[in-house]
């Protein structure tokens, strides 16, 4: 019956062979689990929670520091965190002896905040640094954990 | 200030994500999408005048559609990862459906439809030829000689059909890039429900339009008359379909231009500025409307056979050229402006990097070797010439 | 040679059976993660921004970038700086995405404010909607996360953010973006910029937290969220945010 259409067979079986080849690859290659919680491999909520961490939080700062943590919080940098001047140092919080943290810069840190601009808050305190102190550098009067006098 | 770039950019725009090659990939698939159509004019709707062309065609849209994907892996950060589309493809992306559509479209339409085509040669020349050749052919006979009369009427009725899939499935390869372009509301040069239509259209242009080239330099190439009675009608059916695309792209300016939303101010200084000899020069006044005025020409006054061939031959090139740019201005043009309205990128082009200049040439040669290829294996004129 | 209907029946069956076998496989292997203390379910990641009190100072583009390795060039967050005309036109910059703040002068005669923007970590994201293959996604707990051993690198989703927030790391060439720091926050610390923030301008909040100062900040403040027509359910809710913002 098939004498003059047989040959058709061949390629329908060839894209069976096709088939069938791409569905075991299929289940031995897609990730486990893939699409638990969605279309995505949920090894990858953990892959993204395994980064390393580089700020420790001003809340574990003041474990050790609580002499500049109590100076803080009775000033007007209560809300900075220390992190923000000091830069990132969650080293320094697991093994205080392996990072040894440096002195932010003076002349530059402050005025990233504190110089005037137009664009800053109105009731933000902002200074034009030039006029302000006559090119001494700030923690020459202010104390940077307290800084107002 | 940030060189190449006027105005405000958000930060992460200010470099270009998609590329020349991703230029390329519509402007490929188009060209199978409208090879394709060319082909079914005949088989499906008994154009017969486009006979000559029909088997061209066809090796033609298979040359371009194994390249397709090509541009798209050079484009990857993770080439290696794209099989990853057919193992968890997801069901919201329209690329996600690239990967079935370009299957279907090659398993089922073509390579079925050139096997049923060129079977009778196939099969001959298993028997015919030796060495090599001889084992390429038997293979491709996939272990059937039936070439019998009652065998090769069925082939013929199962073609048809074949074809008759085969319209919408080139549709659908080529429509889904539109959709692509077209469905993304955060680019406002993109988002518009012609663009697939678009698209559509100025892939069947720039596919008769490759078609008709590619046969008139066969014959050139072989020293072969050329059949005038083919190449007008083609020609005919190029200006019809450059009218209706043409249309719908007026259509998209004047739409825009009237609305005139938040987005138009930036685009239109875009097109006036950066985008001008691209669009404006290149796109519209040499691709378009340029290659109208010949093909009209030649709808109201009949000009003498060679006078037609020239000036088919110039209308073509530079409709290719025209729809080259046209994808240009669409994917780069895209990426130029920024999405806040206030300012615009450059574009800059690599020559011999993974995106750059030379492999995107490269690309498009690789399409014409591969033709020669096929078209040496699956010789696309003795049917025609034996009639 | 023709192949007969049982010959067909039989290769037919034996490809049926392997591709049984094999989609049996893929749901034995494999065993449940293990379960921890942070129950995914238990939160809804967003944040909040006051306009009035973001100072310019950079602080969270330089903390973003030192917590997460972000490459020079690119940025998970930024703040841009507004300054407007009385007709409306806005003048914008972002110089190195405010890294060093902001070195020049505002115009002290034109209104101007900054505008700390970062992902926005859509509930609706078009990010994550197309997306080819799942490498991108909404964690059950609000945030949108790349997988950067899935992602192809097409940057589909980068075209597709409204917001710019989006880029193609050049090392890794996968796509890269905030993470509302989801290292930190699922071990009870708060994002790098906002823990750096000075004024609090900053702030990780928590919808499903009853006791989460977002609850009275929405109800009592006008907020809006950036490009409100796109409808992409932004869960980043600026506070004061003037109409010219882009």
């Amino acid at each position: 019956m098939f004498r003059d259409s047989g040959h058709l067979i061949r390629p329908a079986l060839v894209f069976l062979a096709g088939l069938g080849m791409f569905l075991v690859i299929r289940a031995a290659v897609v990730p486990k689990h893939f699409g638990q919680y969605g279309h995505y491999r949920p090894g990858a909520l953990d892959l993204v929670r395994q980064r390393p961490i580089a700020y420790a939080g001003q809340d574990t700062c003041v474990m050790c520091h609580d002499d500049v943590g109590k100076t803080r919080a009775a000033g007007k940098h209560a809300h900075v965190a220390c992190e923000g001047c000091h830069g990132p140092l969650a080293k320094h919080a697991d093994d205080p002896a392996a990072l040894t943290p440096k002195l932010p810069d003076v002349a530059t840190l402050c005025v990233r905040c504190h110089e005037k601009d137009a664009a800053k808050p109105k009731n933000f305190p902002q200074v034009v640094s030039a006029e302000h102190s006559g090119g001494a550098l700030c923690n020459s009067c202010h104390q940077p954990h307290s800084p107002q006098l | 200030m940030i060189p190449g770039v006027d105005g405000f950019m958000y930060p992460n725009e200010v470099e270009l994500q998609w590329s020349l090659l991703i230029v390329l990939y519509p402007f490929i698939t188009g060209l199978v999408a409208g090879a394709f159509i060319l082909a079914s004019l005949e088989r499906v709707f008994k154009v017969e005048a486009v006979r000559p062309t029909y088997r061209l065609a066809l090796l033609t849209a298979l040359s371009f559609l194994l390249v397709a994907p090509l541009p798209l892996q050079l484009h990857l950060g993770h080439p290696e990862r794209s099989f990853e589309m057919y193992l968890t493809p997801h069901g919201s992306s329209a690329m996600a459906m690239f990967g079935f559509v370009y299957l279907w479209y090659l398993m089922v339409v073509l390579l079925v439809e050139v096997w049923l085509e060129f079977r009778p040669e196939i099969v001959r020349l298993s028997k015919s030829t030796t060495g090599l050749r001889r084992l390429i052919y038997r293979l491709l006979t996939l272990g059937s000689d039936n070439v019998s009369p009652a065998a090769l009427r069925i082939d013929d009725k199962v073609g048809y059909a074949v074809t008759v899939i085969g319209i919408p499935s080139a549709f659908l390869l080529h429509g889904y890039v539109g959709f692509i372009f077209g469905s993304v509301k955060a680019n406002p040069w993109w988002s518009t429900p012609l663009m697939p239509i678009v698209f559509l259209f100025s892939a069947m242009v720039s596919g008769i339009a490759a078609v008709l080239l590619l046969y008139v330099v066969s014959m050139k190439v072989r020293r072969a008359p050329i059949d005038m009675r083919c190449l007008d009608t083609v020609a005919k059916y190029l200006f019809y379909t450059f009218v209706i695309d043409f249309t719908l792209e007026m259509l998209d300016l004047i739409h825009r231009t009237y609305e005139s939303d938040e987005s138009f101010r930036s685009l239109d200084f875009m097109v006036h500025t950066r985008l001008w000899g691209s669009q404006v020069i290149l796109q519209i006044v040499l691709g378009t409307l340029a290659p109208l005025v010949i093909l009209a020409a030649n709808q109201l006054w009949r000009f003498t056979e060679a006078a037609r061939r020239k000036m088919y031959v110039a209308a073509c090139s530079l409709t290719m050229i025209g729809i080259f740019a046209m994808r240009w201005n669409v994917v780069i043009g895209g990426q130029l402006f920024s999405k806040s309205f206030l300012g615009y990128t450059t574009y800059k082009m690599g020559f011999a990097t993974r995106e750059g200049l030379l492999p995107a040439i490269l690309l498009m040669l690789l399409p014409f070797a591969i033709f020669f290829v096929l078209s040496n294996l699956l010789p696309p004129w003795e049917k025609t010439e034996k009639a | 040679m023709d192949i007969d209907r049982r010959d067909l029946f039989k290769i037919g069956g034996k490809l049926l059976v392997l591709a049984s076998i094999g989609a049996t496989l893929e749901q034995l292997t494999g065993s449940e993660p293990p379960s921890d203390a942070y129950k995914m379910a238990d939160h809804w990641w967003g944040m909040i921004i006051d306009i009035d009190k973001c100072i310019g100072c950079g602080n969270c583009v330089r903390a973003c970038s030192n917590e997460n390795s972000v490459p020079d060039g690119y940025f998970r967050t930024w703040v841009e700086r507004y300054q407007i005309e009385e007709s409306g036109q806005p003048h914008v910059d972002s110089p190195d995405g405010a890294m060093h703040g902001f070195p020049l002068p505002t115009r002290a005669d034109l209104k101007s404010f900054f505008v700390p923007k970062l992902c926005n970590h859509c509930a609706d994201s078009p990010c994550v909607q197309v997306c080819p293959v799942g490498a991108t996604f909404v964690s059950p707990d609000g945030v949108v996360l790349v997988d950067e051993t899935y992602c192809l690198g097409c940057r589909y989703c980068v075209q597709a953010c409204p917001y710019g927030c989006r880029y193609l790391h050049p090392e890794k060439n996968t796509v890269d973006k905030c993470t509302l720091c989801y290292h930190r926050i699922t071990k009870g610390l708060t994002t790098a910029c906002c823990e750096n923030c000075p004024t609090q301008a900053r702030q990780l909040v928590d919808f499903k937290n009853p006791k989460d100062p977002v609850h009275a900040f929405l109800r009592e403040n006008k907020v809006e969220v950036l490009k409100p027509y796109m409808a992409t359910r932004a869960k980043v809710y600026y506070k004061d945010l003037d109409g010219a913002v882009r």
